[in-house]
């Protein structure tokens, strides 16, 4: 097993046995459900939408060059400037150089999963610069030094006590435990930070081709600040963000919204098209967007996954999905948790090193069937799987499995091994529940039904 | 007509009076039933976990033993998915396909195979009890069988159903996943159980045995007042 | 070869296979979708209002919708007849939150309000320091539309005084008027691309109410970072 599967397995194994974990995330959860379930019922035809989403995405991926093309043209004429990084390193040297170039000290960010993937924060403090998350929850989990917990609620595992714990132990400040009062905390340090810095680094939800913007979704207005205040402006974004048209938004907006976060539309959405222009007030001197690769063409170039790249990241995917319910997104231990995550990270990171995300699943397909850009997400765990055991089978299933053929097939077979079964079933009294019992992993946790005194076909062979 | 009934290995093993109630039914309905001797296994569990060639292994015989079929009825979600969903999959590429694409449209689950190809929704069953219903991944979402089951429920006399919070939700089961990541299983299965009890209904009813296995195992193993039945059982009781 | 060249030469290989359209049953041919990007693929404005939830069609409904859709999301929404009203509105409201300081633009409406108000103003204009904005009670702007469907005010860092006028104080006012109303998002963007037609602004915002975070326990709080208030005052004439 690799190292990040025994991780996962590690910290899935004490988790799922959680229950107070368990029931934070279910008490979220329902809230979530029923505000998600409300904006869906106001769509006039949900299920439309979502066909009408997968056909625009289809359309943005499987053209990529020219749209891309089209959006970094717009852009660059209103004088932005555009980088290309193929790999996360290219990213973060790329931010770092106009960083410097820049003169720049303090930097303000908003959310990023993107720069999540690149370990870009890390980057920026080791080169010296003081980087501020200026999303609450990105905010408090970067305070605890711990990773996001999800790609839309970073700091959903957190109860109010523990937002106040590190508040205290962190900024000297924290009145009381009451959500209104630490949100405030948060924006009076914040404010501080947006005023002092002199760069903003950005995410994007979408990048629109036909009139070369960067479009970004955000309930808190961090991102408006950290692109209206700083003297430099950068967003880093996926190249699969592309969206032909800006009335697409009109679509994608409300679906975002409605299953991120069960709102009709998310507070703020605004389009970034260049820096400040002449004749306009104020505004960032220089805007940078730096277009990420980091292996999203591997994924383009497998027809079969490639709808994967539609993802608007939205994060429904995760809110219905069982295992995240139970296990959580730090259990992940990667960027792109829940089933989307467990699609992408093999083949974003490597196969081998972690198809376990794929095992880890009963491919029970609600993520398929909430996911509203209709991405085959339960179909890819299973391709995953069989990618990876073509790639490095284990030889003792690849065994198991071959032996198994012709039991299966052979009547005799089947029958012989009915009859030892009963046989077996008689001893496994004898180690059921101990660590001899080749069981253990069912009988842990759950009892064994015995088999028949009459199988099935035996009940038949005597009826004819 | 004649239909061609396959067993999946856990119910023949563990669970046969499902399908000697699925027999019972079909024959009472005037339909002749043949079982093939040779198939066992649908071959999923290799295909979960990835090992396909070894799955088709399994999966040829199937495929042929069911050539000439003019209707075939499986006896669970999850077996009814893998020979009418994932078969041409498994087999797509290979000289196999075109009987794995043939096969497909003939194959139904039972349940749905009483209400959409028999039109049958009444077998006369009275089962004079509070259950609630499991609805099996498979059978929900890749073979579209939320109605059916409810429909037949609906017509037996003297029946209480009382939804779930979780009916969708997945038990947990998820075959070989069971055994790989038994601790999230174990999880998922309680908050099935959970909002099982919660209905305060005496059975969890469902069209997969193999789910059942896994809510039975857990409920067992702690204890609780709740019993596990497959609809089929629930309509032979007279 | 520049890191461009690399990246479109990667993705132009990779789809040399185009990959299958999604839902299963699509009718459409594979003609259809061959070929380079083409619009006609692409939903239209009428497919998309026929799935999205509906806008009122006459402006009487719409204005139903914006004020309820204002008031779910904790904004206050107020129908003015005149400049007049409106200025005698926008002084009460000086009064009652205590206002000391403000800041605006020099609009058709923002201006004539600003005078209106007796307080010292900041102009964005003029050229200003980000700390003196930050010390006002609040920013007054104008917009490009009000969108009935989503109680989303529309503004551009050029019809709203630049992009830290609208998000910086602590309360944000906005002056439209009511003919600035329009049905949904989708007559908004058009709105948009009709009045800026290939000269855009740097930015172009939706504001659908006060900021607001569900970061802590997903309890609601207002005034995360942007404004905590959102006022609309809407002029009939």
């Amino acid at each position: 097993m690799s190292a990040p599967a025994v991780q996962f397995k590690q910290d899935a194994t004490r988790l799922s046995a959680d229950l107070r974990h368990r029931r934070i995330i279910q008490t979220a959860m329902g809230k979530y459900e029923t505000v998600r379930d409300q904006r869906k019922a106001a769509f006039q035809n949900w299920e439309e939408a979502r066909q009408l989403a997968a056909i625009t995405k289809w359309e943005a991926i499987n053209h990529l060059d020219a749209y891309l093309e089209q959006l970094v043209s717009k852009l660059e004429s209103r004088g932005t400037k555009v980088h290309w990084a193929t790999t996360a390193r290219q990213a973060r040297d790329t931010i770092l150089g106009v960083l410097r170039a820049a003169k720049a000290r303090v930097i303000v960010k908003s959310k990023a999963m993107t720069a999540e993937e690149i370990h870009l924060n890390q980057a920026l403090e080791q080169a010296g610069f003081e980087v501020v998350e200026s999303d609450l929850g990105e905010f408090i989990v970067q305070l605890r030094e711990e990773p996001p917990y999800h790609i839309v609620f970073p700091a959903m595992h957190l109860t109010r006590d523990e937002i106040k714990e590190v508040f205290d132990r962190k900024l000297g400040d924290a009145p009381s435990n009451d959500p209104e009062q630490l949100t405030m905390v948060a924006r009076r340090v914040l404010r501080e930070k947006y005023l002092q810095a002199d760069a903003g680094i950005t995410g994007a939800n979408f990048a629109i081709a036909e009139t070369g913007m960067i479009s970004i979704t955000e309930n808190e207005g961090n991102a408006r600040l950290t692109s209206a205040l700083p003297r430099v402006m950068i967003t880093l974004i996926g190249i699969e963000k592309v969206l032909p048209r800006l009335e697409d938004l009109a679509l994608f907006l409300p679906m975002l919204a409605a299953m991120g976060t069960g709102q009709t539309v998310t507070c703020y959405n605004t389009l970034y098209g260049g820096p400040r222009q002449p004749g306009e007030p104020d505004g960032p001197e220089e805007y940078h967007v730096v277009l990420l690769d980091n292996h999203r063409t591997s994924l383009l170039a497998d027809p079969e996954q490639r709808d994967s790249l539609h993802c608007i990241r939205c994060g429904a995917c995760l809110n219905v999905c069982p295992i995240f319910r139970n296990v959580g997104g730090h259990t992940y231990g990667t960027t792109y948790c829940g089933p989307i995550g467990a699609v992408i990270t093999p083949n974003l990171r490597g196969l081998n090193e972690w198809q376990h995300l794929s095992y880890a699943s009963s491919l029970c397909g609600a993520c398929t069937e909430t996911c509203p850009v209709k991405i085959d997400l339960h179909h890819h765990l299973l391709q995953n799987r069989r990618n990876g055991s073509r790639q490095k089978p284990s030889w003792w299933q690849k065994l198991a499995f071959k032996m198994f053929a012709p039991i299966a097939t052979k009547p005799t077979l089947w029958s012989l091994v009915t009859k030892l079964g009963r046989f077996g079933q008689k001893l496994h009294g004898l180690v059921k529940g101990s660590y001899l019992d080749p069981a253990y992993a069912w009988t842990r946790t759950r009892e064994l039904p015995p088999i028949a005194r009459q199988t099935f076909k035996e009940w038949w062979r005597t009826r004819s | 007509m004649k239909i061609t009934l396959f067993i999946p290995c856990f119910v023949d093993l563990m669970y046969p009076q499902v399908g000697v109630a699925m027999v019972r039914i079909l024959e009472t309905l005037g339909h002749t039933v043949v079982c093939p001797e040779g198939p066992a296994c649908c071959g999923q569990p290799a295909f979960n976990t990835g090992y396909w060639e070894q799955s088709r292994e399994v999966a040829i015989p199937v495929l042929e033993s069911l050539k000439g079929a003019e209707v075939v009825v499986i006896a669970s979600g999850s077996c009814g998915a893998m020979l009418k969903v994932f078969y041409p999959d498994l087999f797509a590429g290979t000289r196999y396909e075109a009987m794995a694409r043939d096969l497909a449209p003939k194959c139904f689950e039972f349940s749905a195979f009483l209400v959409n190809k028999l039109g049958v929704t009444d077998l006369g069953a009275r089962f004079p009890h509070k259950v609630t219903f499991h609805d099996g991944c498979h059978g929900l979402r890749e073979l579209k069988n939320k109605r059916p089951p409810r429909e037949l429920l609906a017509h037996v006399r003297a029946i209480e159903l009382v939804e779930m919070d979780a009916a969708e939700t997945c038990c947990g089961f998820g075959g070989t996943f069971s055994a790989k990541f038994p601790m999230i299983s174990t999880a998922m299965g309680e908050v099935k159980c959970a909002s099982a009890l919660d209905t305060r209904a005496e059975y969890i009813v469902s069209c997969d045995s193999s789910c059942l296995m896994q809510i039975q195992g857990l409920l067992d193993r702690q204890r609780k007042p709740i019993k596990t039945i497959h609809l089929a059982e629930v309509l032979v009781h007279r | 070869m520049s890191e461009r060249e690399n990246i479109i030469g990667r993705i132009r290989e990779a789809l040399a296979v185009i990959a299958s359209v999604p839902g299963r049953h699509a009718p459409e041919s594979k003609a259809h979708f061959a070929g380079g990007p083409a619009e006609s693929r692409l939903p239209k404005t009428s497919d998309h209002r026929r799935v999205m939830p509906a806008a009122g069609a006459m402006p009487e409904e719409q204005l139903v919708l914006l004020r309820k859709n204002a008031a779910d999301l904790r904004a206050d929404f107020k129908l003015v007849q005149n400049l007049q009203e409106l200025a005698g509105e926008l002084k009460q409201l000086a009064v009652k939150e205590g206002w000391q300081r403000a800041a605006s633009h020099r609009g058709e409406l923002t201006s004539a309000a600003a005078q209106a108000l007796g307080l010292p103003v900041l102009f964005t204009e003029n050229s200003f320091d980000k700390r003196e904005l930050a010390r006002c009670d609040v920013g007054l702007s104008e917009c490009d539309a009000l969108v009935a469907q989503t109680g989303t005010v529309v503004v551009t860092n050029q019809s709203a005084g630049g992009r830290a006028l609208s998000i910086l104080p602590p309360h944000h006012v906005v002056l439209a008027r009511r003919r600035q109303i329009v049905a949904d998002l989708p007559a908004a963007l058009e709105l948009i691309k009709q009045k800026y037609a290939g000269n855009y602004p740097s930015m172009i915002s939706l504001i659908t109410g006060p900021s607001r975070t569900g970061d802590i326990e997903r309890i609601l709080v207002l005034g995360a970072h942007g404004p905590k208030r959102l006022t609309i005052f809407c002029c009939e004439g």
